[in-house]
């Protein structure tokens, strides 16, 4: 007995030696912030480092909730971040049913090429060209605008109008994706299922409501369960890429705010407070959501 | 399937066809401009001359960037940073992958160090305590800062492990009986069998080392060090004086015109365009493979 208790540790040592690099990385660059969150506690220094810093309880939490655009920003990103998660089901969803009915493969082919493409580029070289198309002097957008009559648009600079560029240039780089894997998904569905439709006479209409949509749907609900975990993220890269003090009233981000405050001003304690708040809603919905999921759909995610 | 022709569906495909025709325009219709106000002179750029065909075509832009040190510098910097990080990122995936892929009667601390792993997605620590330890690592100002902290990508790790976890047990058996050890076994089974994985895994590592701008911006201290995103982001984008040196100053006169930004605009995509074929297939069969379930 003894022998092959001992027999299996021999067997499983190298598994543990593997995990040993990765799990050492993870402790100190994951867990490692996880546990710096004391900061958010502290009047931090880092000069005298995570533990050596003066504690001062909850001042810190306190003082965000005296700032006085903490609630635009929390408005100004739950409002971005839903309208993109709402945007990226409706888009790639529709976009996908539409290219399904496409008979010509070499079509169908050339055009999920092209869409997939600005899905691989960085926010700084497509906030680059956004920037160029877009500016209201130079930019070929508002030239175009121009033809037909209409006033310049100021797009990144005009408050009412930057949350609404935001989404659609999200939409622009990632409905590509999203477009593919619904695709994926509406080649797995049964044909048999629709000749059996159009044998007791469903419309195309009919078909697409009760065959294609269902047959999708668990795609749908795994994708959106995994995008509620970031209704605070909306979207750090893209925005501090096409935000500027103009727009700040309805453009800025939580995760902007915090960049601000711990990289600009040194508000190290303040910033991780926000950092902190920010992931443990994020967790909470990933929760919720992922129980959601499971009772609604039968699919767990985590 | 089946196809019933009426009237009413005969107008829906054409229309079809228009509206994907234009979506697809939609996505690749800035790409082209600035590629032709890359091709054009100044003149011609800021006068709106320009749609998708260059105006007066010349490559001067061009020639600007290439001799501009800091640019090519920046783009040598990504360039290591791919070398160093990419294999990094392989090895420790596999090494990850490996043992959590084992069942439960082989490896029973299993599920612990799954868990260990599906942690880091659902929390992450933010931005100011990240950084602060890698402050405290030493890894500020070097390239390393690049490529260590994020050396484990979990996603690609529990892509591979449901890849592993769909070899036949009877191959590890077969080898485990002549007396492979775990080492053995994944070398000379594993490995060879994924080849496709890995590769998709290679791409997502490589598409996510060479777009990565933010934290070369805040984990170096001069742009001499900024990858080739970042120097981009400071340069193309945010133009903060601040950080600039005076030899970037003199610079930035010829580099803000709008034919030499779009000439870098379009360099830095052409590493990514190159690999374009290979990501667009490898992609979708690593989503499919992947699954996302942990």
């Amino acid at each position: 007995m003894k022998t092959k208790q001992r027999e299996k540790w021999r067997r499983e040592l190298p598994l543990y030696l593997m995990l040993l690099p990765p799990v050492l990385i993870m402790v100190v660059y994951a867990y490692g912030p996880m546990v710096g969150n004391v900061i958010a506690f502290q009047k931090f220094l880092p000069g005298k480092g995570l533990f050596g810093s003066e504690w001062i309880g909850l001042t810190n939490f306190t003082y965000i909730f005296g700032m006085p655009n903490i609630v635009s920003v929390i408005r100004n990103t739950v409002f971005i971040a839903f309208m993109k998660m709402i945007a990226g089901i409706i888009v790639p969803v529709t976009v996908a049913l539409l290219l399904n009915e496409v008979v010509h493969s070499s079509f169908k082919r050339t055009v999920q090429t092209i869409i997939y493409l600005p899905y691989f580029l960085s926010w700084v070289i497509l906030s680059g060209i956004l920037i160029t198309i877009l500016s209201p002097s130079e930019g070929i957008v508002n030239q175009f605008l121009g033809y037909l009559g209409i006033r310049p648009v100021f797009f990144l600079g005009d408050e009412k109008i930057f949350p609404f560029t935001t989404v659609i240039t999200d939409v622009w780089k990632n409905f590509g994706f999203g477009t593919i894997v619904y695709l994926s998904a509406l080649t797995s569905i049964d044909p048999n299922l629709y000749e059996a439709a159009v044998i007791d006479g469903a419309g195309r209409w009919q078909q697409t409501w009760h065959i294609t949509l269902p047959g999708i749907s668990t795609t749908i609900i795994l994708l959106t369960v995994l995008s509620t975990g970031n209704i605070l993220n909306a979207g750090f890269e893209q925005i501090f890429n096409l935000y500027s003090p103009m727009v700040y009233s309805t453009g800025d981000i939580i995760d902007t705010l915090v960049y601000r405050m711990g990289i600009d001003n040194y508000q190290y304690g303040p910033a991780t407070a926000v950092g902190m708040m920010k992931s443990l809603v994020a967790l909470l919905f990933i929760a919720a959501s992922n129980k959601a999921a499971e009772k609604a759909a039968g699919y767990r995610v985590f | 399937m089946n196809i019933i022709r009426t009237r009413g569906h005969k107008v829906f495909l054409v229309f079809n066809y228009i509206l994907l025709f234009l979506m697809a325009a939609l996505c690749i219709f800035p790409i082209l401009h600035v590629l032709a106000l890359s091709m054009s002179t100044s003149a011609a750029a800021s006068s709106g001359k320009v749609v998708i065909f260059p105006v007066d075509f010349n490559l001067n832009s061009y020639r600007y960037v290439i001799e501009n040190n800091a640019f090519v510098r920046a783009f040598g910097i990504s360039v290591l940073r791919v070398a160093l990080g990419v294999p990094i990122n392989m090895l420790m995936t596999i090494l990850a992958a490996y043992p959590l892929s084992r069942s439960k009667s082989q490896f029973r601390a299993k599920g612990i160090f799954t868990w260990f792993f599906i942690i880091t997605i659902l929390y992450g620590g933010g931005l100011i305590p990240w950084y602060m330890i890698i402050r405290e690592t030493g890894l500020l100002n070097s390239i390393w800062a690049l490529v260590i902290p994020g050396a484990v990508p979990v996603f690609n790790v529990i892509l591979l492990i449901n890849f592993f976890r769909g070899i036949p047990g009877e191959l590890e058996e077969a080898a485990y009986m002549d007396g492979a050890g775990h080492g053995r076994i994944l070398w000379s089974i594993f490995l060879p069998l994924s080849i496709p994985t890995l590769a998709t895994v290679t791409l997502f590592s490589l598409l996510g080392h060479w777009n990565a701008w933010f934290d070369g911006l805040i984990l170096m201290n001069d742009t001499s060090k900024y990858p080739l995103q970042s120097y981009m982001q400071t340069i193309v984008i945010s133009r903060d004086p601040t950080t600039l040196t005076v030899r970037d100053l003199e610079l930035l006169k010829i580099i803000n015109e709008r034919t030499t930004k779009s000439a870098q605009l379009f360099i830095a995509m052409i590493p990514i365009i190159c690999i374009y074929p290979f990501l667009q297939r490898y992609f979708t069969t690593g989503l499919v493979l992947g699954g996302i379930k942990g």
